[in-house]
């Protein structure tokens, strides 16, 4: 396997783009991102996709891509692992550059939520879930959540305030953030005083609604920063099957094998872009990639060291929570978040002498957990 | 929803149906085809408990397409009294009383409807005990 470099990096503001189709916003960001890495030509195409299906009632999106940047004869597929679509899509790229067979390839990840009533949103997050047995029971992906959330309550005695901390950390990290679709500051006590999405979890503990396109392009040949590692993990389907639900297996199995793969240990990662789809996610999150003691996430990020100027800095540009979460597209975000702190052209965000950051994004409650480092050189 | 896609879940929704591993004795549900602790293939039929205990619960105040007229509504992880765990609606109680132990039953209650022509969907709910005296 050969190292493989990511050269062009580009993202669309998050936000609700009514004027934008699913087509113009891939466009958006895969153009400027082809523009910026200046590769002689791109040998395959992958879209990261979650919802096209049931909210445009679209497939078909790697031809459809393709033939929207002019990028005939290539191969071209859509990459879904529900909300880990992302992670998957750059992890496969990734490989297919290693392996050496492409020189040079193109991620695109695209979302277009505001097409539909929120209800008809709800349901196309609950695709990620069985349908015949949990989705059946009419939850939602917040009330899974929120099942975890009382859990990890209940038996490591975290008040609310401190796992809602995480969201309030996200908003301020997300002020000054060109590409955040809620970049302003929220307390914890406003977090805690507004309506319960699904008991313990307030609306504003999870990540909202929102359209949005990231792109990448990935290349063998030398540049700034390297993906140092990419993996893919996965764990039982069902909550009802895990030995114990507040361990995320997939994200300990995956993050495993990435740092052994990067020849790194939790120690010497500068920065972490998590998947706080939920406050809870994000905090299980921190804990099962390697970062602190199960049970003493919450406390951890209360206690301030995931600030950006932090013992950890997390969610530098604002993560799920403030950044946005067009589902399918927020893998690539994240991996293009680290590549732009890596090569210091985070601007407002900017983390300081950050070598090494991983991107960690979740399928479902993390039945798939999909990890990425990147490393500047 | 169509008709063999729900009629084929029947027994196991109806009758609370799972599977018992010959191999390592776990109780497995939904059904499948091996076993996901031990992935012996070698499983049989058996009835779960219908009654248990709740692990962990909320409230769903923004439910997905087909269970708006539900809302608000209980959703529990539920440890069945013979170590099966579940997840289900529960019924016949106020938010305010829901508690992590709580005692519960297993209910057969309606799930959803498909419009006003479509098929009626039925299924498990529990709800919580009350004692004999």
């Amino acid at each position: 396997m050969r190292p493989v470099y990511i050269a062009g990096v580009a993202l669309t503001p998050i936000g609700e783009h009514w004027e934008l189709s699913l087509r113009d916003l891939a466009c958006e960001a895969a153009l400027k991102a082809l523009e910026k890495a200046e590769v002689e030509r791109i040998d395959a195409l992958y879209v990261a996709n979650m919802g096209a299906a049931p909210l445009q009632s679209q497939l078909h999106l790697g031809a459809l891509m393709a033939d929207a940047l002019g990028l005939y004869g290539l191969p071209a597929m859509r990459v879904e692992a529900a909300q880990a679509s992302g992670g998957v899509a750059v992890h496969e790229a990734n490989l297919a550059v290693a392996s050496g067979l492409y020189d040079s390839v193109l991620v695109v990840g695209v979302e277009k939520m505001s097409d539909a009533l929120p209800l008809e949103v709800r349901s196309a997050l609950a695709m990620a879930e069985d349908q015949e047995y949990t989705a059946y029971t009419g939850v939602t992906d917040v009330g899974l959540c929120a099942l975890l959330h009382r859990l990890y309550m209940e038996r490591y005695e975290a008040k609310p305030e401190e796992v809602a901390a995480l969201a309030a950390i996200s908003h301020e990290h997300a002020v000054g953030c060109p590409h955040a679709q809620y970049p302003f500051r929220v307390s914890v006590e406003k977090i805690l005083s507004s309506p319960m999405e699904a008991d313990p979890i307030h609306m504003l503990e999870c990540s909202g609604i929102g359209d949005g396109a990231a792109a990448l392009v990935l290349t063998a040949d030398r540049g700034d920063v390297e993906i140092a590692a990419s993996t893919v993990a996965v764990d039982h389907f069902f909550l009802t099957e895990r030995s114990d639900p507040l361990i995320l297996e997939a994200v300990r199995t995956a993050s495993k094998r990435a740092y052994e793969r990067a020849g790194i240990s939790p120690r010497d990662i500068d920065l972490v872009e998590l998947h706080d789809s939920t406050t809870i996610i994000g905090i299980l999150s921190l804990e099962d990639l390697g970062f602190v003691e199960k049970g003493f996430g919450a406390r951890y990020v209360s206690e301030g060291n995931v600030r950006r100027d932090g013992e950890l800095p997390v969610n530098t540009f604002g993560g799920l929570k403030a950044r946005g979460n067009p589902v399918g597209a927020t893998g690539v975000y994240q991996v293009a978040e680290i590549a732009l702190q890596l090569l210091g052209e985070a601007g407002r965000c900017q983390v300081e002498d950050a070598e090494v950051g991983v991107a960690e994004n979740l399928g479902g409650v993390a039945s798939t957990a999909s990890i990425t480092i990147l490393r500047r050189h | 929803m169509s008709v063999p896609r729900y009629w084929r879940e029947i027994k196991y929704r109806y009758r609370l149906i799972g599977e018992l591993c010959t191999e390592c004795g776990a109780i497995i549900f939904p059904r499948r085809r091996l076993c996901p602790h031990c992935g012996c293939r070698e499983l049989e039929e058996c009835k779960l408990s219908e009654t248990g205990t709740v692990l962990s619960w909320t409230v769903i105040q923004h439910p997905p397409k087909g269970y708006e007229k539900y809302a608000p509504y209980v959703v529990a992880l539920i440890k069945l009294d013979d170590g099966a765990q579940i997840l289900s609606q529960v019924v016949d109680v106020e938010p305010e009383e829901m508690r992590v132990g709580l005692r519960v039953e297993a209910t057969f209650r309606r799930v959803r409807e498909d419009g006003s022509s479509g098929i009626i969907e039925y299924g498990y709910k529990f709800r919580p005990i009350i004692e004999e005296p």
